[in-house]
C-alpha cells in the first residue's frame, strides 16, 4: 500500500527535490559531489541521472560561489537548491548568505526575490571533530531575510523541503546527520509543510519540552521514560526556527506551567535564549519555574567520542533537566 | 643537484615512515578501532617527504584533511599521532582534534584542516611571521588540487606575492577532490598555470620520484630564505586509497586500471630500485629499515591502546589561553 510506504529522512529530502525539479523546470541544484556521486550523504543520489547534467551541476569546492550562483540565479529567475555539504561550510560563504541572500530584496527597495535554497548538513555525534559537527543554526536565525529549516523525521523533512523550494526567499534546509538513515511513512504525493508551524510530537500535561532536530527524537525517547513516573511531557518541535512559531510554545507553557528547551547546539548564545525569552514575555505570569535551557557547553565540539558523548545533550541530560525542573516551585501569593 | 647518500636514505625514511603509519592505521579502521574520517596519503609520500626533506626543523607548514603524511614528514613522533587517531589522552590534540587537526606547532606543523583550502592563507600568515622576526624561516602551504578553486587559496597565493613572503605552495595535484574528477571543476589541466596570475615562478615535478620533488623543493625554499619571494610547486601524485576510509578498487567514481597504472610507479618500490641499481643502498639494508620502523608502529599502537581516553573535565579545557603572555604593556585609561 502506498500509504504505508517507508523512506529515510535523506530519501525523503532526495523526493522532494525529484518532485519539484519534475514540477518546475526551473529547479536546479547545485554542490559539491552531489551530481554523479549523489552527494557526500546520498541525498542527492539519481537526481542528475534523471534530470541531466545541467539541472544537477556538479561545482568547484567554492562555497562562495555556490552561495553566489544560488543569489545571482534566483535574482534573475531561476529556482536553486544550493548544496553545502557540512553545516560548517557557510563560514567560507557567510558573504553571500548574509549580506547577499539576506538582504537583496530589502535593500532593492522589494524590487527583487530570491527563492533560492541553500541545503546543508549539521550536527555531531559521528566524531568528526571542530569543523564537521556544528550547530549553527543561532547564527543564520539571526539575520533579518533568511528562513531557517531543521526537521526532525522523514514526514517533515519532505513536506518542509517542499516547501523550501517553492518559498520565495532565501530558506536555508539543515539536514542532521544522525537523521538521515531514520526511516518512517512518508505519503508519496507532494505535499507542503508550511514554514513557521511547529508542531506537537507528544501531547502532554505536565511539563513542555521544545526540542527540533535530532533532540527532538532525544525528547521523545526521555518522555516515555518520563511518562513511567507519571510525569507527562508535551513535546514540541518547531520545525522552523526562522520564523519561529512562538504561538504553539506558549500556548503550551500556558497549559503546562514549566518549559524545558533543547538543542544541540551551544547553550550560550543559541535558539534557547531566544525562545526561553519569548516564554517570560509572553506567558510570564503563568510559568511554574524558570525555563530550563539545555545544550551544548561553551566549547568547540571534541573529536574524541569518550568527550563528544558528554558534549552532546541526549535523552539523559533532558530526563534529569525534567525530573529538576519538576522540582522548582513558584509560590504564587 | 648532488642529493647525497645520507639524504636519500632520509627521504626514503619519511616515506617509509609515511606508508607504514597510514597502512597501519587502515588496518585500525578497517577493525573499526578509530573514530571519525580518516584521509590516508598513501600513494603521496614523495610530496611531503620531497618538500620537508628542503625543510629546517624550525620552518613551518600547513597542512589539509590529508595531514599525516605531512606531519610524518615533519618528524611527527609516532605515539603520539596513533594515540590521537584513537582519542586517546595522550595523542597530539589530547583526543580533541583527531585526524582532520592532527597538528604538532613545536615541528612548525600548524595542523591538518578540515576546511580544504585554509591551509595556504595560514601559511601566508606563518610566512609574514617568519620574515617580521628575521630568522630566515620559510613557510610551506601544502594543498590539493581541488582547493585551488576556493577564494582562500587566491587570496593566500596573491597575498603572499604582493608582499613578497618567504613561501612555498606545494600542490598535491593527485586528479581528484572528493569524487569528482579535476576536469570538471577546472578548465586547466595544470595547476601551475595559476602561477603566473599572481607573479610567481611554478614547476611541474612528477609527485612519484622523490628526488624530482626534493630538487624543485630545494630550489623553492632556498628562493624564499633568499628573500626572492614565492613559488609554486605542483607534484602530479596518486591516493590510492579512496577519498577517505581504506577502499581502493571498485569505486565508481574511478577505473582500477588508472590505481594499477599509478602504483606501477610507486615512489617508494620506485626509489629503492633506484637506490640499490646506484649502489647506494642494498636490499638487505632496506629489508632492514622497513623492518625497523615497522617496530616503531607497533610500539605506536600499543602505546596509544594503552592511553586512557581524555575524561570529561577535558571538555572545557584549552577553549581560551588562560592569561595575556604578550609582553607590551598597555596603559589604562583613568
Ligand atoms: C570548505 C570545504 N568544502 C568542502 C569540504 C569537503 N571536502 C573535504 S576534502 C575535499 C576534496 C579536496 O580535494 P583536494 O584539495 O584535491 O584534496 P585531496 O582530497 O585530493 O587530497 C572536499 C570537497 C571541506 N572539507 N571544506
Ligand atoms: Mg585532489
Amino acid at each position: 500500500m502506498s500509504d504505508e510506504r517507508k523512506l529515510s529522512y535523506g530519501q525523503a529530502f532526495n523526493e522532494a527535490v525529484s518532485q519539484m525539479m519534475e514540477a518546475d523546470p526551473d529547479v536546479f541544484c547545485a554542490g559539491e559531489d552531489i551530481g554523479a556521486f549523489g552527494g557526500v550523504f546520498g541525498t542527492f543520489l539519481g537526481l542528475q541521472a534523471k534530470f541531466g547534467e545541467h539541472r544537477v551541476v556538479d561545482t568547484p569546492i567554492s562555497e562562495q560561489a555556490i552561495v553566489g550562483l544560488g543569489v545571482g540565479a534566483s535574482v534573475t529567475g531561476l529556482r536553486p537548491i544550493v548544496d553545502l555539504m557540512f553545516m560548517d561550510f557557510i563560514c567560507v560563504a557567510l558573504d553571500q548568505i548574509v549580506n547577499q541572500a539576506a538582504k537583496l530584496k530589502y535593500m532593492f527597495g522589494g524590487e527583487a526575490s530570491l527563492p533560492m535554497t541553500i541545503t546543508t548538513a549539521g550536527g555531531g555525534g559521528l566524531s568528526a571533530a571542530a569543523q564537521h559537527s556544528q550547530s549553527l543554526e543561532a547564527l543564520l536565525c539571526h539575520i533579518p531575510g533568511l528562513k531557517v529549516v531543521m526537521p526532525s523525521n522523514p514526514y517533515d523533512m519532505k513536506g518542509l523541503m517542499i516547501s523550501c523550494i517553492k518559498d520565495n526567499n532565501p530558506t536555508v534546509m539543515i539536514k542532521h546527520k544522525r537523521l538521515l538513515g531514520m526511516s518512517a511513512v512518508v505519503p508519496t504525493e507532494a505535499y507542503e509543510i508550511p514554514l513557521g508551524k511547529g508542531n506537537i510530537l507528544r501531547p502532554g500535561t505536565d511539563v513542555t519540552i521544545v526540542a527540533y532536530a535530532r533532540m527532538a527524537n532525544e525528547a521523545l525517547i526521555a518522555a516515555a521514560e518520563l511518562a513511567k513516573e507519571g510525569i507527562e511531557c508535551e513535546i514540541i518541535d518547531p520545525r522552523t526556527l526562522q520564523p519561529l512559531d512562538a504561538d504553539l510554545i506558549v500556548d503550551s507553557a500556558k497549559k503546562t506551567n514549566r518549559v524545558v528547551v533543547v538543542h544541540e547546539a551551544v547553550r550560550f548564545g543559541g535558539l534557547g535564549g531566544e525562545i526561553a525569552s519569548q516564554i517570560q514575555e509572553l506567558a510570564f505570569d503563568y510559568l511554574d519555574a524558570p525555563v530550563t535551557r539545555i545544550g551544548a557547553p561553551f566549547s568547540p565540539v571534541p573529536f574524541s567520542p569518550a568527550l563528544e558523548q558528554h558534549y552532546i545533550p541526549d535523552a539523559k541530560t533532558i530526563l534529569a533537566g525534567v525530573r529538576e525542573i519538576m522540582q522548582r516551585n513558584v509560590i504564587r501569593g | 643537484m648532488e642529493i647525497s647518500t645520507t639524504k636519500q636514505f632520509d627521504l626514503h625514511r619519511r616515506m617509509v615512515r609515511i606508508r607504514l603509519f597510514e597502512e597501519a592505521a587502515g588496518r585500525l579502521a578497517e577493525a573499526n578501532r578509530l573514530p571519525g574520517f580518516l584521509h590516508l596519503y598513501v600513494g603521496e609520500e614523495a610530496v611531503a617527504s620531497g618538500v620537508c626533506g628542503a625543510l629546517n626543523d624550525d620552518d613551518h607548514i600547513t597542512s589539509t584533511h590529508r595531514g599525516h603524511g605531512h606531519l610524518v614528514a615533519k618528524g611527527g613522533d609516532f605515539n603520539r599521532m596513533m594515540a590521537e587517531l584513537m582519542g586517546k589522552a595522550t595523542g597530539y590534540c589530547k583526543g580533541k582534534g583527531g585526524s582532520m587537526h592532527i597538528s604538532d606547532t613545536s615541528l612548525g606543523m600548524l595542523g591538518a584542516n578540515g576546511i580544504v583550502g585554509a591551509g595556504s592563507p595560514i601559511a601566508v600568515g606563518a610566512a609574514f611571521a617568519n620574515r617580521y622576526r628575521g630568522r630566515g624561516q620559510v613557510a610551506v602551504a601544502f594543498f590539493g588540487d581541488g582547493s585551488t578553486n576556493i577564494g582562500a587559496f587566491h587570496e593566500a597565493a596573491n597575498m603572499a606575492c604582493a608582499l613578497h613572503l618567504p613561501i612555498v605552495f606545494a600542490c598535491e595535484n593527485n586528479e581528484y577532490g572528493e569524487f569528482t574528477p579535476r576536469h570538471k571543476t577546472m578548465a586547466i589541466t595544470d595547476i601551475v598555470d595559476r602561477a603566473a596570475g599572481y607573479g610567481m615562478p611554478g614547476v611541474i615535478v612528477d609527485g612519484m620520484d622523490v628526488i624530482a620533488v626534493h630538487e624543485a623543493a630545494v630550489e623553492a625554499v632556498e628562493r624564499a630564505r633568499q628573500g626572492g619571494g614565492p613559488s609554486l610547486i605542483e607534484a602530479k601524485t596518486y591516493r590510492y586509497y579512496n577519498h577517505h576510509g581504506i577502499q581502493n578498487l571498485g569505486l565508481k567514481y574511478r577505473p582500477d586500471e588508472e590505481v594499477a597504472t599509478w602504483k606501477q610507479r610507486d615512489p617508494i618500490f620506485t626509489f629503492e630500485d633506484r637506490m640499490i641499481e646506484n649502489g647506494v643502498a642494498t636490499r638487505e639494508k632496506v629489508d632492514e629499515i622497513w623492518a625497523e620502523l615497522r617496530q616503531d608502529i607497533e610500539t605506536a599502537i600499543q602505546f596509544a591502546d594503552d592511553s586512557p581516553y581524555p575524561t570529561p573535565d577535558q571538555i572545557m579545557v584549552d577553549v581560551y589561553t588562560k592569561s595575556s603572555t604578550s609582553n607590551t604593556t598597555v596603559g589604562t585609561k583613568s
